[in-house]
């Protein structure tokens, strides 16, 4: 080892990784622990006085029906979104892994929506919804589209699945197409030899051995479709009358908009125990999954 | 592919479908796109009677209006800026931080490696109250330079963990003959060390471009005045009381768009790696 006194290990320290964990410390740390504590507080993050009021933001949140009504819309919104992105992005990932021409251009095409910031997407569609598509519903005369779909609580729900399913299909079909050029073609030839059908390679050989991609594809889409917030927001703002208002911006309307920041920052916490639940129990099977397949 | 010399005419087909059918699926992906594209050169009047048509010509009064409600030069400069200041430092001092924790391995390396880690979890939205907070109180938001030093407090676990894992596979030898010569610990880093790591760092340079780059809620939180906001952070200006100005909004879309669009042209192998890198590693 170079350092051979205190002295210059202590300088190494101070050099190499003190900024960096200062940094961390005062952005990440220091935020997360004041955060428990605001939970017990009533501030509204403006007065000076600041006053000690125990568990009753976590009463609160239990009592919030607004609350509530987000955290099962999400519920539902992460599991038919996290679905149907997996389900999109393995079978545009299958047919440009196949040697159709031009595939490489494709997947670059498809993966265009995650260059740019959610707020963007949400605009460009809202546009979409809200004056192409009753244009195109009109001109059709096919009801479906006649109305504007983020103005109908049911209807709106899922232009922001599609959104979702649109923006990070294209993600997750590249994590898919990465384990699905990691399968050695020879073992796919043998077995096609061997009189094995397309659909016996696929069951057989390409599924099990593509068990990977699909868990971090279904880490990450879980994660940020519960954390969902930029979208949500651009495309309608929760609308209409909060209808679709997923529980991100349930706590950010909380916070900084009703000036609960206690109450808000329980919330807070709970969706981020419930969501390292959820992804803890997903990374636990998907291992299991790993193992056998 | 497999069996190419017995390949029949139903395979053919087969391989016909399946590029029309992703041919047609990419042209649904791409159409919201080239919607916004063609009403961005379309006065209000026209859009709202037949969003599809195309543009009778290069209508370019709406880029002028969202050019300037944007305050582009501006809006740009300032992203410009935090994105590249926040990255470089992401860069420098996660890579150093890495290196520390690999190369002097103490029981309180170890820990803080994986306080590091195990911060990954948090999502931000658990940390933006308290956050608001506590740099509130100090009077520290509406500052660029805040919001770089949280970027690098953000973005440092992941670069710091993807830094790790490369800086392991490097054998120490090459360190040792660098010490032998008589060179400091820094300067091996720098002269030795951070050079090997050049793809580690693209990986890193293009997750974080993007991210922050694109990242809206944060600077949304910090940057209050219209002279440092970002260029997501100006869409906001198109929605009125009275309704939404729908062909500068499609114009400002097109300017914030663009630029991404073109670096992408020159840059989509290392972007797509560099983000399946992230993604399989994180």
């Amino acid at each position: 080892m170079y350092e051979k006194t205190l002295k210059d290990r202590v300088a190494t320290f101070l050099i190499f990784a003190a900024p960096t964990l200062f940094i961390f410390a005062t952005v990440m740390i220091a935020p997360l622990v004041f955060g428990i504590y605001l939970t017990m507080t009533d501030w509204d993050g403006l007065s000076n006085n600041l006053n000690f009021v125990g568990i009753q933001n976590y009463l609160g949140v239990f009592q919030d029906a607004e609350f509530w009504q987000s955290f099962f819309l999400t519920l539902r919104y992460v599991l038919v979104s996290v679905v149907l992105i997996n389900i999109v992005a393995f079978l545009i990932a299958y047919a440009l892994t196949s040697g159709i021409r031009g595939q490489n251009a494709m997947r670059a095409g498809f993966f265009t929506p995650n260059l740019l910031g959610g707020v963007i997407l949400g605009y460009l569609w809202s546009f979409v919804f809200s004056k192409v598509l009753p244009f195109v519903g009109a001109g059709l005369n096919w009801s479906l589209f006649k109305s504007n779909w983020l103005t109908d609580p049911d209807k709106a729900f899922w232009a922001l699945v599609i959104v979702t399913v649109w923006q990070y299909s294209g993600y997750m079909m590249i994590i898919y197409v990465a384990g699905m050029s990691n399968i050695p073609t020879d073992l796919l030839e043998a077995a096609s030899i061997d009189g094995c059908h397309a659909w016996h390679r696929t069951r057989y050989i390409v599924l099990p051995l593509i068990v990977p991609s699909f868990v971090v594809s279904t880490f990450l889409s879980l994660q940020r479709c519960f954390m969902i917030y930029d979208v949500n927001f651009a495309l309608n703002k929760g609308g209409p009358y909060n209808s679709t208002r997923m529980v991100a911006m349930h706590v950010y309307q909380k916070a900084f908009l009703s000036q609960k920041l206690g109450e808000g920052q329980a919330e807070a916490l709970f969706l981020f125990i419930m969501i390292a639940a959820v992804t803890g129990v997903q990374l636990y099977f998907s291992k299991k999954l790993e193992v056998e397949g | 592919m497999a069996g190419t010399n017995r390949m029949s005419g139903q395979n053919k087909v087969l391989v016909a479908a399946k590029t029309l059918t992703m041919l047609v699926l990419l042209v649904l992906y791409i159409v919201p796109f080239v919607m916004v594209l063609i009403n961005s050169f379309k006065p209000n009047k026209v859009i709202l009677s037949n969003p599809l048509s195309l543009p009778d010509g290069l209508f370019m009064d709406n880029f002028m209006k969202a050019f300037e409600k944007m305050n582009y030069l501006t809006s740009a400069a300032n992203s410009l800026v935090i994105t590249l200041a926040a990255v470089f430092f992401i860069v420098i001092a996660a890579s150093m931080t890495a290196y520390y924790f690999v190369r002097l391995p103490y029981k309180s390396s170890n820990v803080l490696f994986g306080a590091m880690v195990a911060s990954m979890l948090v999502p931000f939205q658990v940390l933006m109250i308290p956050l608001v907070s506590i740099y509130g109180k100090f009077n520290l938001l509406n500052n660029k330079y805040v919001l770089v030093y949280m970027y690098i407090g953000f973005g440092a676990s992941l670069a710091v963990f993807i830094y790790h894992g490369f800086l392991k596979s490097i054998p120490l030898s090459i360190e040792e003959a660098a010490f032998i010569d008589g060179a400091t610990r820094l300067q091996t880093f720098f002269h030795v060390v951070l050079p090997l790591m050049k793809t580690t760092t693209v990986t890193i340079i293009i997750l974080d471009v993007l991210w922050i780059w694109n990242d809206y809620l944060l600077p949304s939180l910090v940057l209050r005045t219209a002279v440092n906001r970002t260029l997501p952070l100006t869409t906001v200006y198109f929605y009125g009381t009275y309704g939404v100005d729908f062909g500068p909004l499609m114009a400002a879309l097109m300017l914030i768009i663009i630029p991404v669009i073109i670096l992408y042209g020159f840059m989509q192998k290392s972007i797509i790696e560099g983000v399946v890198a992230g993604a399989v590693k994180s």
